[in-house]
């Protein structure tokens, strides 16, 4: 599948931003920002700008940007629609809890629970836009919705660390983000595993029904001498080339380097805290990029066996 | 809506015979000459006389080769939208811009309300769905549903384009969802099949397989080799007096 850099953006982008506004609903009810800190609503308004920022760029790939509004009318049917929907539901519900806690002083433990609810389930709902689809087994598994969740709260881990630390409240974070950096992780080795192992019920003989069990199927002649919309769509094969090199990025970048960054920055104060809490966020970021990226260039769609492929 | 009718009237569609196909491109471009004036129309082409032409169609031909050695034998495919009962292209649709119509069963995209997100072409496993760049929406194959049901039309006419101009008769247009239908009975009598049955999108299209190779010409008469020419030159007439005049050269 072709990785549109506009939704790459924009599940990296909104899966912090619900991520951070998880951490800091916890941290929140547990007091490890106190009222008077100012990082608590600061790291709302930061949480709201990347899902904010992320939905805007979602809209950059589409053919009409201005009938966007539309896509909150079919949730019956649609998870896109079910994510648009979510959207301006969690944003609300973010939005107030930020408010509250900044004009209140505290967070009442029902809103921190739905800052929770509506975070985890707007990121699972925007899995299953892709888990949703027959076409790409790839996609079509029980690893997507749990790599997108932990993704989210790891990614988020990292910037709620970094603005405690930024506000000068300790690293009482670093340890449960380093254990979800690590569960991140093995969610993601565990979905490479099997995106792997596993091959697709459809072939090119199902595809055609041409053929006796065994028989060879080959594309003889291509329909069109250049390339169409769906080769361009569903047949992008670039980043292939380079696939194992690019999982052992998304790998350091998400565990290897974040796990000792965020267990330093527990012995460490001040300064190299602070540096530490950043590394973990600049690890992180180039981390859920390339697993993004992966996560769109290997996928197989079933129309590529219309195109030579003979598996998916 | 996106919410798929739970029945629908009638289940019209196409039974494409692999056995006949010649692979001619001839239902391709007729599909491309009436709907682009029709109501999915312009079927836009980019860049058409340029090195890289890029353009929408609702119907194309792919060619396959199928065995090896003296069992192998080449197959045309045309392919174009399904018109699946359980289409998720429609489920998918954010807008309610794709539908499936309770009447026919025909799929169809309400262009002005497509927001061109791609999410309908990712979920059809057919590739049967195009994007037009230039006009920012989905389109697809519509069964010529602007010709089908069009009485200024003979009604030998109002078949879908691809249909009326197949010089091979390959192509057949009917309800899939009367079993005393003409395309019902060849369906059933030639074995018609659905593509990837295992995906659930329950296609109404049906393809008819190649019948079994023939490896004998007996069946026709004829000898199944003809004796090579013979290789010494004739002996009497015109040819014969030549080669004794040239061989005495």
């Amino acid at each position: 599948m072709h990785p549109a850099y506009s939704v790459i953006l924009f599940t990296a982008a909104s899966g912090a931003g619900y991520g951070l506004a998880s951490w800091l609903a916890l941290a929140a009810l547990l007091g490890l920002l106190p009222a008077q800190a100012w990082a608590g609503p600061i790291g709302f308004a930061v949480a709201l700008a990347l899902i904010g920022v992320g939905f805007l760029s979602s809209t950059f790939h589409l053919g009409h940007p201005e009938r966007a509004w539309r896509a909150v009318t079919q949730w019956r049917t649609s998870w896109l629609s079910r994510e648009g929907v979510m959207a301006f539901l969690s944003l609300a519900v973010i939005a107030s809890a930020g408010l509250v806690w900044l004009l209140d002083g505290q967070l009442a433990w029902w809103l921190a629970a739905l800052v929770w609810l509506v975070s985890g389930v707007t990121v699972a709902v925007t899995a299953m836009i892709y888990a949703s689809l027959k076409t790409i087994q790839r996609w079509h598994n029980r690893w997507v919705v749990p790599g997108y969740l932990v993704l989210a709260l790891a990614t988020g881990g990292g910037l709620a660390l970094l603005i405690t630390e930024v506000a000068g409240q300790g690293s009482a974070l670093a340890l449960p983000v380093a254990v979800v950096a690590v569960i991140a992780c093995l969610v993601k080795l565990g979905y490479w595993r099997f995106i792997d192992e596993t091959v697709a019920a459809s072939t090119v003989a199902t595809a055609t029904g041409l053929g006796r069990p065994g028989e060879p199927v080959r594309l003889f002649e291509a329909p069109h001498t250049e390339e169409n919309y769906l080769m361009r769509e569903m047949g992008y094969r670039v980043a292939r080339k380079h696939v194992a090199r690019l999982r052992q990025v998304a790998a350091v970048g998400l565990a290897a380097l974040p796990v000792p960054a965020c267990l330093g920055a527990m012995l460490l104060d001040g300064v190299i805290g602070l540096g530490l809490a950043a590394l973990t966020v600049g690890a992180m970021t180039i981390g859920v990029l390339a697993e993004r990226w992966l996560f769109f260039a290997e996928a197989r769609h079933t129309v590529t066996l219309y195109y030579g492929a003979d598996r998916v | 809506m996106t919410s798929l009718p739970t029945t629908t009237t009638k289940r019209l569609g196409l039974v494409i015979d692999l056995d006949i196909c010649v692979g001619c491109h001839a239902c391709a471009v007729n599909c491309k000459e009436w709907n682009t004036g029709g109501i999915a129309a312009p079927l836009t082409d980019l860049d058409p006389y340029g090195a890289e032409p890029l353009g929408v169609w609702f119907n194309r031909i792919h060619s396959f080769e199928v065995g090896e050695g003296a069992s192998g034998r080449t197959v045309h495919f045309p392919k174009s939208c399904l018109h699946c009962e359980t289409p998720d292209c429609v489920t998918v649709c954010p807008t309610g811009a794709s539908y499936k119509r309770a009447e026919d069963g025909i799929v169809l995209v309400q262009e002005d309300l497509c927001i061109g997100c791609k999410l309908c072409s990712w979920a059809c496993p057919y590739g049967a769905r195009e994007y037009d760049y230039d006009a920012g929406v989905m389109k697809k194959c519509t069964l010529c549903v602007d010709k089908i049901y069009n009485e200024s039309l003979e009604e030998v006419d109002r078949v879908p384009a691809c249909v009326a101009t197949c010089p091979a008769s390959a192509r057949h247009f009917g309800d899939l969802g009367n079993p005393d239908s003409d395309v019902s009975r060849l369906v059933a009598e030639r074995g018609g099949y659905d593509l990837m049955p295992e995906l659930g999108y329950r296609p109404t299209n049906k393809y008819l397989p190649p019948r079994p190779k023939q490896t004998k010409a007996g069946c026709t008469g004829a000898p199944a080799a003809l004796s090579p020419a013979p290789d010494e030159a004739p002996a009497g007439g015109v040819f014969g007096w030549l080669d004794r005049l040239l061989s005495k050269l």
